[in-house]
């Protein structure tokens, strides 16, 4: 039987064909059969979890959460560099300058990205704003929560900042942050499954040089990380900790 | 910053749980808490300091070198109330996570207002410390905390 390996949904649409090259590179050098099996929401993926179907997940800093606390995964590494950090955003013509100015009933663009969401709603209780009195509706993409924002179908949208900051400039124009998360301890990690321990050393080992290979960098070119990084339990257990504050 | 401000100094004596006491510079000036931000500090089982983040020190005005190790309670502002602390306490030790606001004292003498939620660090089954992560508080939050903490000195 292969293992089966997902990634978070909310991987950039660009990416998705690296992951499928990464696949193919992981099963040549780990010299074992890995299928690679991508969902189209958080639910569906959340479901496979539970009925044990995963053994490698490239996950969500808050489903990495639920997956060692609740279903013995273990990080490997993380990529180099690269944040979950959450914008909230207005159109440019809004009369808001700081979170503050936005009041009860404001429309809020969002999508089912935990952290982002979260994130974003946490940085909207400075302003006494939470779900009882905003009316929010999810979108599947940060170019749609863009362009209901410009169509002024909502007043205030969240975007990962690495989201927003790959829109074009003449979408970026036409809006203006309000805030942007500096927190720089929550990430995605690579998580192992119970049944698939024996391979947590040699696929540290492996992954962490896989930049320095010619091979690997093309791959993790196609996917935009630069390189993994290995993650100790401890950081791990840090990380989750801290998204365990994070509640709303 | 809050408009009760009034910058007036004054020096106060701070009685703590375990008997121990210090004068303390109190000014009554608030310092805003940094947007987007998170204020992050890990404690021993007894409340000793063994990690804080950057937004900690710059917002305490302590050094890394005067924070790792000290009682957490160097953060302690007169106007808190004592039983506001019993309840983290109690919360915490108790396994739960506690939420609350609380008013903090900086090194200058000069306050920032926090919403805290403290959480208990279990490895292994074992409980080894606590982590407390702050964020930003509504104005509104922060006025009806003034009013009911003042009610429990
Ligand atoms: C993880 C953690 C974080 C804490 N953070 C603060 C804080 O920011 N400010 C504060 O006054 N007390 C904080 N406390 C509570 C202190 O330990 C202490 O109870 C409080 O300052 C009152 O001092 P006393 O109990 O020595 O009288 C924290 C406790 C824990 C376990």
């Amino acid at each position: 039987m292969p293992f089966n390996f997902t990634v978070s949904p909310d991987f950039a649409p660009d990416h998705m064909s690296g992951w499928f090259y990464f696949n193919t590179w992981l099963q040549r050098n780990l010299e074992t059969e890995i299928h690679l099996e991508l969902f189209d929401s958080f639910d569906e993926q959340r479901e496979a979890i539970r009925a044990g179907k995963i053994d490698l997940i490239y996950a969500n800093p808050y489903d990495a959460s639920m997956l060692v606390r609740e279903h013995g995964f273990k990080a490997v590494v993380r990529p180099a560099g690269k944040r979950d950090e959450a914008v909230v955003v207005v159109p440019a013509s809004s009369s808001a300058e700081a979170v503050e100015d936005l009041s009860a009933g404001v429309r809020l663009a969002t999508t089912a990205d935990p952290d982002v969401h979260t994130i974003g709603m946490i940085m909207l209780e400075p302003a006494d704003l939470d779900r009882h009195n905003i009316t929010q509706r999810e979108y599947d993409t940060y170019i749609l929560v863009a362009k209901a924002l410009l169509r002024g179908d909502a007043d205030v949208g969240f975007f990962l900042k690495q989201g927003f900051d790959e829109l074009s400039d003449l979408i970026k124009k036409q809006m203006k942050v309000l805030v942007s998360s500096q927190i720089s301890v929550v990430h995605h990690s690579l998580l192992i499954g119970p049944k698939m321990q024996d391979y947590a050393d040699p696929l540290s080992r492996l992954l962490v040089n896989m930049h320095t290979e010619p091979k690997g960098a093309g791959v993790l070119e196609s996917m935009g990380i630069k390189r993994w990084e290995s993650m100790s339990v401890e950081q791990t257990e840090f990380m989750i900790d801290l998204i365990d504050t994070l509640v709303i | 910053m809050s408009e009760k401000d009034t910058g007036t100094v004054r020096e106060e004596l701070i009685k703590y749980y375990d008997g121990t006491e210090r004068v303390a510079t109190i000014i009554d000036e608030e310092v805003a808490f940094p947007d987007g931000k998170l204020i992050v500090s890990r404690t021993d089982l007894k409340g000793f300091i063994t990690h804080v983040n950057q937004a900690f020190v710059d917002m305490s005005a302590y050094s890394r070198e005067e924070l790792v190790g000290a009682n957490h309670n160097i953060l302690r502002h007169p106007d808190m109330p004592a039983v506001a602390f019993k309840g983290l306490w109690d919360t915490i030790e108790s396994g739960e996570k506690w939420q609350g606001y609380v008013k903090n004292l900086r090194k200058d003498g000069r306050y920032y207002w926090v919403k805290a939620t403290v959480i208990p660090n279990v490895r292994d089954g074992r409980l080894v410390g606590y982590t407390s992560v702050r964020r930003k508080p509504s104005r509104s939050k922060i006025t009806e905390s003034e009013q009911l903490y003042s009610t429990l000195m």
